[in-house]
Protein backbone atom coordinates (compact mmCIF):
# COMPACT_ATOMS: atom_id res chain seq x y z
CA UNK A 1 0.00 0.00 0.00
CA UNK A 2 1.12 3.36 -1.08
CA UNK A 3 2.05 5.87 2.07
CA UNK A 4 -0.47 8.61 1.17
CA UNK A 5 -2.03 11.16 4.16
CA UNK A 6 -5.72 12.34 4.20
CA UNK A 7 -4.94 15.35 3.12
CA UNK A 8 -3.61 14.00 -0.20
CA UNK A 9 -6.46 11.62 -0.37
CA UNK A 10 -8.80 14.31 0.32
CA UNK A 11 -6.95 16.38 -2.43
CA UNK A 12 -7.50 13.51 -4.94
CA UNK A 13 -10.80 13.17 -4.20
CA UNK A 14 -11.51 16.94 -4.79
CA UNK A 15 -9.75 16.95 -8.46
CA UNK A 16 -12.22 13.57 -9.12
CA UNK A 17 -15.26 15.65 -8.02
CA UNK A 18 -14.40 18.98 -10.07
CA UNK A 19 -13.32 17.23 -12.78
CA UNK A 20 -16.85 15.37 -12.97
CA UNK A 21 -19.07 18.23 -12.23
CA UNK A 22 -21.53 18.52 -14.40
CA UNK A 23 -21.11 14.89 -16.28
CA UNK A 24 -21.37 12.34 -13.58
CA UNK A 25 -22.13 12.66 -9.51
CA UNK A 26 -19.88 10.66 -7.14
CA UNK A 27 -21.23 8.80 -4.66
CA UNK A 28 -18.92 8.24 -1.59
CA UNK A 29 -18.23 4.91 -2.59
CA UNK A 30 -16.95 6.03 -6.06
CA UNK A 31 -14.75 8.43 -4.95
CA UNK A 32 -13.04 5.14 -1.97
CA UNK A 33 -12.77 3.06 -4.69
CA UNK A 34 -11.14 5.45 -7.33
CA UNK A 35 -8.58 5.98 -4.31
CA UNK A 36 -8.32 2.01 -3.79
CA UNK A 37 -7.55 1.81 -7.50
CA UNK A 38 -4.96 4.82 -7.25
CA UNK A 39 -3.25 3.85 -3.72
CA UNK A 40 -3.77 -0.03 -3.24
CA UNK A 41 -5.60 -0.71 -0.25
CA UNK A 42 -6.36 2.36 1.68
CA UNK A 43 -8.00 1.89 4.84
CA UNK A 44 -11.58 2.53 4.90
CA UNK A 45 -11.24 5.22 8.18
CA UNK A 46 -8.43 6.81 5.94
CA UNK A 47 -11.00 6.98 2.95
CA UNK A 48 -13.88 8.58 5.45
CA UNK A 49 -11.70 10.94 7.07
CA UNK A 50 -10.81 12.73 3.62
CA UNK A 51 -14.56 12.83 2.68
CA UNK A 52 -14.92 14.15 6.11
CA UNK A 53 -12.24 16.68 5.69
CA UNK A 54 -13.86 17.69 1.69
CA UNK A 55 -16.98 18.40 3.29
CA UNK A 56 -16.08 20.13 6.75
CA UNK A 57 -13.68 22.43 4.74
CA UNK A 58 -16.89 23.35 2.24
CA UNK A 59 -14.93 22.28 -0.67
CA UNK A 60 -17.59 19.98 -1.30
CA UNK A 61 -20.92 19.50 -0.30
CA UNK A 62 -23.20 16.32 -0.33
CA UNK A 63 -26.38 16.35 -3.04
CA UNK A 64 -29.33 13.97 -3.22
CA UNK A 65 -30.82 13.36 -6.28
CA UNK A 66 -31.54 9.79 -5.85
CA UNK A 67 -28.83 8.94 -4.05
CA UNK A 68 -26.74 10.47 -2.42
CA UNK A 69 -23.51 12.06 -3.89
CA UNK A 70 -20.27 14.21 -3.42
CA UNK A 71 -20.52 17.58 -5.44
CA UNK A 72 -18.87 21.02 -5.84
CA UNK A 73 -21.10 23.55 -4.16
CA UNK A 74 -23.04 25.52 -6.56
CA UNK A 75 -26.41 27.34 -6.51
CA UNK A 76 -28.63 24.61 -7.83
CA UNK A 77 -31.43 25.34 -10.23
CA UNK A 78 -34.47 24.32 -8.73
CA UNK A 79 -33.87 27.39 -6.02
CA UNK A 80 -35.93 30.21 -4.98
CA UNK A 81 -34.70 33.37 -4.27
CA UNK B 1 -58.73 30.82 8.89
CA UNK B 2 -59.24 34.04 6.73
CA UNK B 3 -62.21 34.26 4.81
CA UNK B 4 -60.54 35.14 1.46
CA UNK B 5 -58.90 31.50 0.67
CA UNK B 6 -61.02 29.39 -0.61
CA UNK B 7 -60.34 25.48 -0.75
CA UNK B 8 -63.55 23.66 -1.81
CA UNK B 9 -61.51 20.46 -2.88
CA UNK B 10 -59.29 20.42 0.19
CA UNK B 11 -62.56 20.84 2.60
CA UNK B 12 -63.69 17.92 1.33
CA UNK B 13 -60.60 16.22 3.02
CA UNK B 14 -62.05 17.64 6.57
CA UNK B 15 -65.20 15.64 5.45
CA UNK B 16 -64.81 11.87 6.75
CA UNK B 17 -64.52 10.67 10.23
CA UNK B 18 -60.60 11.23 10.65
CA UNK B 19 -58.64 13.97 11.88
CA UNK B 20 -57.65 15.86 9.12
CA UNK B 21 -54.44 17.32 7.83
CA UNK B 22 -56.33 20.48 6.17
CA UNK B 23 -58.14 21.21 9.57
CA UNK B 24 -54.53 21.12 11.07
CA UNK B 25 -53.05 23.14 8.69
CA UNK B 26 -55.87 25.58 8.74
CA UNK B 27 -55.67 26.31 12.31
CA UNK B 28 -52.16 27.62 12.10
CA UNK B 29 -53.36 29.97 8.68
CA UNK B 30 -54.34 33.07 10.31
CA UNK B 31 -50.51 33.41 12.13
CA UNK B 32 -48.30 31.75 9.29
CA UNK B 33 -47.83 32.65 5.83
CA UNK B 34 -45.94 30.00 5.04
CA UNK B 35 -49.11 27.72 5.97
CA UNK B 36 -51.94 29.81 4.71
CA UNK B 37 -49.74 29.47 1.04
CA UNK B 38 -49.80 25.63 1.50
CA UNK B 39 -52.81 25.75 1.23
CA UNK B 40 -53.22 27.68 -1.31
CA UNK B 41 -50.53 25.39 -3.83
CA UNK B 42 -51.84 22.49 -2.39
CA UNK B 43 -55.91 23.56 -3.38
CA UNK B 44 -54.16 24.74 -6.72
CA UNK B 45 -52.48 21.29 -7.48
CA UNK B 46 -55.47 19.82 -6.55
CA UNK B 47 -57.36 21.87 -9.30
CA UNK B 48 -54.77 21.16 -11.82
CA UNK B 49 -53.93 17.79 -11.21
CA UNK B 50 -49.96 18.21 -10.75
CA UNK B 51 -47.98 18.95 -8.13
CA UNK B 52 -46.32 22.46 -7.76
CA UNK B 53 -43.02 21.18 -5.54
CA UNK B 54 -39.33 20.99 -6.77
CA UNK B 55 -36.55 19.32 -5.49
CA UNK B 56 -33.88 20.58 -3.36
CA UNK B 57 -30.91 18.49 -4.23
CA UNK B 58 -28.83 20.46 -2.31
CA UNK B 59 -29.97 22.02 0.52
CA UNK B 60 -28.85 20.91 4.36
CA UNK B 61 -26.48 21.87 6.87
CA UNK B 62 -23.16 22.23 7.42
CA UNK B 63 -21.10 18.65 7.26
CA UNK B 64 -23.98 16.58 7.27
CA UNK B 65 -25.10 15.11 4.17
CA UNK B 66 -29.08 13.69 5.72
CA UNK B 67 -31.38 15.43 8.09
CA UNK B 68 -32.84 18.15 5.11
CA UNK B 69 -35.25 17.23 2.73
CA UNK B 70 -34.72 20.58 -0.21
CA UNK B 71 -38.34 21.30 -1.71
CA UNK B 72 -39.21 24.56 -3.36
CA UNK B 73 -42.27 26.20 -4.77
CA UNK B 74 -42.36 26.02 -8.35
CA UNK B 75 -45.22 28.78 -7.86
CA UNK B 76 -42.82 31.24 -5.68
CA UNK B 77 -44.59 33.79 -6.97
CA UNK B 78 -48.22 33.27 -6.49
CA UNK B 79 -47.19 31.64 -3.47
CA UNK B 80 -44.00 33.00 -1.72
CA UNK B 81 -44.79 31.62 1.55
CA UNK B 82 -43.62 28.27 0.22
CA UNK B 83 -41.20 29.32 -1.89
CA UNK B 84 -39.33 27.38 0.30
CA UNK B 85 -40.51 25.08 2.46
CA UNK B 86 -37.72 22.08 3.30
CA UNK B 87 -38.28 19.18 5.91
CA UNK B 88 -36.19 18.87 8.77
CA UNK B 89 -35.71 15.34 10.38
CA UNK B 90 -35.20 15.08 14.02
CA UNK B 91 -33.75 11.90 15.64
CA UNK B 92 -36.33 10.47 17.37
CA UNK B 93 -35.60 8.95 21.19
CA UNK B 94 -35.42 5.46 21.16
CA UNK B 95 -39.32 3.94 21.31
CA UNK B 96 -40.74 7.50 21.09
CA UNK B 97 -40.83 8.63 24.67
CA UNK B 98 -40.76 11.83 25.35
CA UNK B 99 -41.28 14.41 28.70
CA UNK B 100 -44.03 17.21 27.50
CA UNK B 101 -40.97 19.49 28.11
CA UNK B 102 -38.96 18.24 25.25
CA UNK B 103 -42.10 18.40 23.46
CA UNK B 104 -42.68 22.07 24.16
CA UNK B 105 -38.60 22.81 22.90
CA UNK B 106 -38.45 21.29 19.84
CA UNK B 107 -41.95 22.83 18.78
CA UNK B 108 -40.36 26.26 20.22
CA UNK B 109 -37.57 26.20 17.98
CA UNK B 110 -39.82 25.09 15.05
CA UNK B 111 -42.06 27.56 15.85
CA UNK B 112 -39.43 30.27 15.94
CA UNK B 113 -37.40 29.07 12.38
CA UNK B 114 -39.84 27.34 10.24
CA UNK B 115 -44.35 26.72 9.65
CA UNK B 116 -44.68 25.39 13.28
CA UNK B 117 -46.48 21.89 11.12
CA UNK B 118 -45.23 19.17 12.26
CA UNK B 119 -45.66 14.70 11.13
CA UNK B 120 -45.24 12.84 14.21
CA UNK B 121 -43.87 10.34 13.25
CA UNK B 122 -42.47 9.87 9.41
CA UNK B 123 -42.38 6.44 8.54
CA UNK B 124 -38.37 5.90 9.70
CA UNK B 125 -39.29 7.42 13.09
CA UNK B 126 -37.82 10.69 13.01
CA UNK B 127 -40.03 13.75 14.19
CA UNK B 128 -40.83 15.46 11.03
CA UNK B 129 -40.53 19.29 11.05
CA UNK B 130 -42.40 20.42 7.60
CA UNK B 131 -41.64 23.55 6.15
CA UNK B 132 -38.34 25.99 6.68
CA UNK B 133 -36.21 28.30 4.53
CA UNK B 134 -32.62 27.75 3.46
CA UNK B 135 -31.13 30.65 5.62
CA UNK B 136 -33.30 28.69 8.32
CA UNK B 137 -31.50 25.53 8.32
CA UNK B 138 -28.17 26.44 10.10
CA UNK B 139 -30.16 28.60 13.09
CA UNK B 140 -32.22 25.21 13.49
CA UNK B 141 -29.58 22.48 13.57
CA UNK B 142 -27.82 24.92 16.55
CA UNK B 143 -30.70 25.61 18.41
CA UNK B 144 -31.33 21.64 18.33
CA UNK B 145 -28.15 20.68 19.50
CA UNK B 146 -28.03 23.31 22.00
CA UNK B 147 -30.48 21.45 23.58
CA UNK B 148 -29.22 17.85 22.97
CA UNK B 149 -31.30 16.64 19.57
CA UNK B 150 -29.52 15.67 16.78
CA UNK B 151 -30.82 15.78 12.85
CA UNK B 152 -32.08 12.12 11.67
CA UNK B 153 -30.83 10.34 8.49
CA UNK B 154 -31.82 10.69 4.53
CA UNK B 155 -30.36 10.00 1.51
CA UNK B 156 -28.11 7.62 0.99
CA UNK B 157 -27.04 6.26 4.78
CA UNK B 158 -28.26 4.89 7.44
CA UNK B 159 -31.73 5.90 8.23
CA UNK B 160 -32.55 6.77 11.78
CA UNK B 161 -32.74 3.42 13.75
CA UNK B 162 -36.15 3.09 15.82
CA UNK B 163 -37.31 0.54 17.65
CA UNK B 164 -41.10 -0.35 19.74
CA UNK B 165 -41.18 0.59 23.26
CA UNK B 166 -39.38 -2.51 24.29
CA UNK B 167 -38.47 -3.44 27.86
CA UNK B 168 -39.88 -0.10 28.95
CA UNK B 169 -43.48 -0.95 28.90
CA UNK B 170 -43.53 -4.34 27.06
CA UNK B 171 -43.38 -7.68 28.86
CA UNK B 172 -43.15 -9.62 25.58
CA UNK B 173 -39.83 -7.94 24.81
CA UNK B 174 -37.63 -10.27 24.38
CA UNK B 175 -34.22 -7.99 24.51
CA UNK B 176 -33.32 -4.29 25.05
CA UNK B 177 -34.73 -2.63 21.84
CA UNK B 178 -34.02 0.51 23.40
CA UNK B 179 -30.58 -0.08 24.14
CA UNK B 180 -29.95 -1.57 20.78
CA UNK B 181 -31.41 1.58 19.07
CA UNK B 182 -28.93 3.98 21.26
CA UNK B 183 -26.22 1.87 21.01
CA UNK B 184 -26.50 1.72 17.29
CA UNK B 185 -27.42 5.67 16.79
CA UNK B 186 -24.27 6.66 18.70
CA UNK B 187 -22.00 3.71 17.46
CA UNK B 188 -22.72 4.82 13.45
CA UNK B 189 -22.76 8.77 14.02
CA UNK B 190 -20.76 9.22 10.93
CA UNK B 191 -22.99 6.49 8.77
CA UNK B 192 -26.00 8.22 9.87
CA UNK B 193 -25.12 11.64 9.11
CA UNK B 194 -22.28 10.96 6.29
CA UNK B 195 -23.98 9.35 2.89
CA UNK B 196 -21.30 6.45 2.55
CA UNK B 197 -23.93 3.76 0.90
CA UNK B 198 -24.96 2.62 -2.52
CA UNK B 199 -28.67 3.17 -0.71
CA UNK B 200 -30.98 3.89 1.99
CA UNK B 201 -30.33 1.34 4.70
CA UNK B 202 -32.60 1.07 7.63
CA UNK B 203 -32.56 -0.79 11.27
CA UNK B 204 -35.75 -1.45 13.37
CA UNK B 205 -35.49 -3.28 16.50
CA UNK B 206 -39.42 -4.96 17.62
CA UNK B 207 -38.91 -6.63 21.00
CA UNK B 208 -41.27 -9.38 20.33
CA UNK B 209 -43.16 -10.99 16.89
CA UNK B 210 -45.99 -8.78 17.39
CA UNK B 211 -43.04 -6.49 15.02
CA UNK B 212 -45.04 -3.43 16.38
CA UNK B 213 -42.26 -1.61 14.32
CA UNK B 214 -43.07 -3.79 11.26
CA UNK B 215 -39.27 -4.45 10.54
CA UNK B 216 -40.23 -7.20 8.59
CA UNK B 217 -41.59 -5.28 6.13
CA UNK B 218 -39.99 -1.63 6.06
CA UNK B 219 -36.50 -2.45 7.36
CA UNK B 220 -33.26 -3.42 5.17
CA UNK B 221 -32.03 -4.91 9.09
CA UNK B 222 -34.59 -5.93 11.09
CA UNK B 223 -34.36 -7.33 14.42
CA UNK B 224 -37.11 -9.21 15.80
CA UNK B 225 -37.56 -10.80 19.39
CA UNK B 226 -37.88 -14.37 19.73
CA UNK B 227 -37.23 -16.91 22.58
CA UNK B 228 -36.15 -20.59 22.06
CA UNK B 229 -37.78 -22.57 24.98
CA UNK B 230 -41.35 -22.86 25.79
CA UNK B 231 -44.21 -20.42 26.25
CA UNK B 232 -44.39 -19.78 29.97
CA UNK B 233 -48.08 -21.08 31.85
CA UNK B 234 -49.81 -19.60 34.77
CA UNK B 235 -52.20 -22.07 35.13
CA UNK B 236 -53.96 -19.79 38.20
CA UNK B 237 -54.57 -16.63 35.79
CA UNK B 238 -55.80 -18.60 32.85
CA UNK B 239 -59.03 -20.06 35.28
CA UNK B 240 -59.78 -16.53 35.99
CA UNK B 241 -59.63 -15.49 32.26
CA UNK B 242 -62.45 -18.73 32.11
CA UNK B 243 -64.13 -17.81 35.50
CA UNK B 244 -64.21 -14.14 33.42
CA UNK B 245 -66.14 -16.14 30.77
CA UNK B 246 -63.72 -15.54 27.84
CA UNK B 247 -64.44 -17.42 24.85
CA UNK B 248 -61.21 -19.15 25.11
CA UNK B 249 -62.21 -21.74 22.69
CA UNK B 250 -63.14 -18.72 19.80
CA UNK B 251 -60.66 -16.27 20.64
CA UNK B 252 -57.33 -18.65 21.47
CA UNK B 253 -57.70 -22.19 20.41
CA UNK B 254 -59.31 -22.11 17.33
CA UNK B 255 -57.33 -19.32 15.98
CA UNK B 256 -53.90 -21.06 16.30
CA UNK B 257 -52.68 -21.50 13.62
CA UNK B 258 -51.05 -25.04 14.01
CA UNK B 259 -53.92 -26.24 16.38
CA UNK B 260 -51.35 -26.67 19.17
CA UNK B 261 -53.44 -25.12 21.89
CA UNK B 262 -55.71 -27.55 23.87
CA UNK B 263 -57.70 -26.82 27.00
CA UNK B 264 -59.06 -28.59 29.72
CA UNK B 265 -62.00 -27.22 31.82
CA UNK B 266 -59.60 -24.45 33.35
CA UNK B 267 -56.34 -26.03 32.20
CA UNK B 268 -54.35 -24.87 29.13
CA UNK B 269 -51.73 -27.29 27.17
CA UNK B 270 -49.75 -26.31 25.06
CA UNK B 271 -48.17 -28.51 22.54
CA UNK B 272 -44.29 -26.42 22.01
CA UNK B 273 -42.95 -28.90 18.87
CA UNK B 274 -45.51 -27.50 17.04
CA UNK B 275 -45.75 -23.47 18.02
CA UNK B 276 -45.11 -21.15 15.69
CA UNK B 277 -44.86 -18.35 18.39
CA UNK B 278 -47.21 -15.98 16.37
CA UNK B 279 -48.05 -14.39 19.55
CA UNK B 280 -51.93 -14.56 19.07
CA UNK B 281 -52.10 -16.70 22.66
CA UNK B 282 -49.87 -14.79 24.51
CA UNK B 283 -51.65 -11.57 23.29
CA UNK B 284 -55.11 -13.05 24.61
CA UNK B 285 -54.11 -14.28 27.53
CA UNK B 286 -51.85 -11.11 29.26
CA UNK B 287 -50.24 -12.82 32.49
CA UNK B 288 -51.91 -16.43 31.71
CA UNK B 289 -48.85 -17.10 28.88
CA UNK B 290 -45.61 -15.40 28.58
CA UNK B 291 -42.72 -15.29 25.90
CA UNK B 292 -40.06 -18.33 27.16
CA UNK B 293 -36.83 -17.89 29.16
CA UNK B 294 -34.64 -18.18 26.35
CA UNK B 295 -34.88 -14.93 24.74
CA UNK B 296 -33.17 -12.90 21.65
CA UNK B 297 -33.75 -11.84 18.48
CA UNK B 298 -33.73 -12.82 14.91
CA UNK B 299 -31.97 -10.79 12.37
CA UNK B 300 -33.56 -10.43 8.99
CA UNK B 301 -32.47 -8.96 5.77
CA UNK B 302 -33.41 -7.40 2.96
CA UNK B 303 -37.23 -5.87 3.64
CA UNK B 304 -37.77 -2.57 1.43
CA UNK B 305 -41.17 -0.87 0.28
CA UNK B 306 -41.60 -0.55 -3.86
CA UNK B 307 -39.41 2.41 -4.32
CA UNK B 308 -36.74 1.08 -7.20
CA UNK B 309 -37.82 -1.96 -7.56
CA UNK B 310 -40.70 -4.42 -5.95
CA UNK B 311 -41.46 -4.43 -2.31
CA UNK B 312 -39.47 -7.33 -0.52
CA UNK B 313 -40.40 -9.20 2.95
CA UNK B 314 -37.40 -9.68 5.02
CA UNK B 315 -35.27 -12.60 5.13
CA UNK B 316 -33.78 -14.58 8.51
CA UNK B 317 -30.32 -14.43 8.08
CA UNK B 318 -29.48 -14.58 12.01
CA UNK B 319 -32.12 -16.92 13.28
CA UNK B 320 -30.97 -16.28 16.88
CA UNK B 321 -28.83 -13.53 18.58
CA UNK B 322 -28.03 -13.31 21.97
CA UNK B 323 -27.18 -9.56 23.70
CA UNK B 324 -26.54 -10.47 27.33
CA UNK B 325 -25.80 -7.44 29.22
CA UNK B 326 -26.79 -5.03 25.90
CA UNK B 327 -23.29 -6.29 24.60
CA UNK B 328 -24.14 -5.58 20.88
CA UNK B 329 -20.57 -6.26 19.25
CA UNK B 330 -21.49 -9.50 17.44
CA UNK B 331 -24.02 -7.40 15.74
CA UNK B 332 -21.70 -4.65 15.19
CA UNK B 333 -19.67 -7.18 13.55
CA UNK B 334 -22.30 -8.47 11.47
CA UNK B 335 -23.79 -5.13 9.95
CA UNK B 336 -20.25 -3.79 9.08
CA UNK B 337 -19.32 -7.31 7.44
CA UNK B 338 -23.28 -6.57 5.70
CA UNK B 339 -21.89 -2.77 4.47
CA UNK B 340 -18.87 -3.59 3.54
CA UNK B 341 -19.83 -6.19 1.38
CA UNK B 342 -22.47 -4.21 -0.05
CA UNK B 343 -20.54 -1.22 0.20
CA UNK B 344 -18.20 -3.06 -2.36
CA UNK B 345 -20.00 -4.76 -5.12
CA UNK B 346 -23.70 -3.53 -4.56
CA UNK B 347 -24.68 -0.72 -7.85
CA UNK B 348 -26.14 2.79 -6.87
CA UNK B 349 -29.26 2.27 -5.38
CA UNK B 350 -29.63 -0.82 -4.79
CA UNK B 351 -30.93 -1.87 -1.03
CA UNK B 352 -29.58 -4.64 0.50
CA UNK B 353 -32.81 -6.88 -0.08
CA UNK B 354 -32.33 -5.96 -4.05
CA UNK B 355 -28.42 -6.90 -3.56
CA UNK B 356 -29.13 -9.88 -2.38
CA UNK B 357 -31.67 -11.11 -4.75
CA UNK B 358 -29.32 -10.02 -7.93
CA UNK B 359 -26.01 -11.96 -6.31
CA UNK B 360 -28.08 -14.26 -5.06
CA UNK B 361 -28.41 -15.26 -1.26
CA UNK B 362 -25.70 -18.18 -0.87
CA UNK B 363 -23.06 -15.52 -2.48
CA UNK B 364 -24.22 -13.16 -0.34
CA UNK B 365 -23.62 -15.42 3.08
CA UNK B 366 -20.11 -16.38 1.74
CA UNK B 367 -19.28 -12.91 1.26
CA UNK B 368 -20.00 -11.40 4.52
CA UNK B 369 -18.77 -14.92 6.26
CA UNK B 370 -21.77 -16.40 7.17
CA UNK B 371 -22.60 -20.36 7.41
CA UNK B 372 -26.12 -21.32 5.29
CA UNK B 373 -28.41 -22.80 7.41
CA UNK B 374 -31.82 -24.11 6.90
CA UNK B 375 -32.94 -21.97 9.68
CA UNK B 376 -32.75 -18.76 7.37
CA UNK B 377 -36.18 -18.75 6.43
CA UNK B 378 -37.05 -16.61 3.30
CA UNK B 379 -39.65 -13.97 3.71
CA UNK B 380 -41.04 -15.37 6.38
CA UNK B 381 -44.73 -14.20 6.04
CA UNK B 382 -45.15 -13.05 9.78
CA UNK B 383 -42.41 -13.76 12.22
CA UNK B 384 -39.24 -15.43 12.27
CA UNK B 385 -39.41 -18.13 14.45
CA UNK B 386 -37.40 -21.11 13.65
CA UNK B 387 -37.74 -24.29 15.18
CA UNK B 388 -34.98 -25.16 17.49
CA UNK B 389 -34.43 -29.07 18.26
CA UNK B 390 -32.75 -28.46 21.33
CA UNK B 391 -35.43 -27.89 23.25
CA UNK B 392 -37.31 -30.85 21.45
CA UNK B 393 -34.91 -33.71 21.33
CA UNK B 394 -37.44 -35.99 22.88
CA UNK B 395 -41.66 -35.51 22.77
CA UNK B 396 -43.25 -33.65 25.07
CA UNK B 397 -39.73 -32.75 26.97
CA UNK B 398 -37.62 -29.82 26.40
CA UNK B 399 -34.18 -30.55 26.39
CA UNK B 400 -31.38 -28.64 28.39
CA UNK B 401 -30.27 -25.08 26.93
CA UNK B 402 -27.64 -24.90 24.66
Amino acid sequence: MADVTIEQLADDMFELVSSSAGQKKLKAGDLTKAMKEKYGDVPRADTKAAIKSLIDSGRCVYGYFGGSSIEMPRVEGSANE
Amino acid sequence: MADDLKTPLLDELEKGPWPSFVTDIKSCADKSEMCRDLLGQLEKSYEDKRGYWKHGGLVGVMGYGGGVIGRYSALPEEFPGVSHFHTVRVNQPSGWFYTTSALREILDIWEEHGSGLTNMHGSTGDMVLLGTRTEELEPIFRALTEKGWDLGGSGSDLRTPSCCVGPARCENACFDTLAVTYDLTKSYQDELHRPMFNYKYKIKASGCPNDCTAAIARSDMGLIGIWKDDIKVDQAKFAEFVDKGMDIQGAVVDLCPTSCISVDGKEITIDNSNCVKCMHCINRLPGALAVGDDKGFAVTLGAKAPIVEGALFGSVIIPFMKCEDNDFEELHDLIERIWEFWDEYGTARERIGEFIERISLATFLEGVGLEASPKMVKAPRDNPYIFYEEYYEEEGASASEE
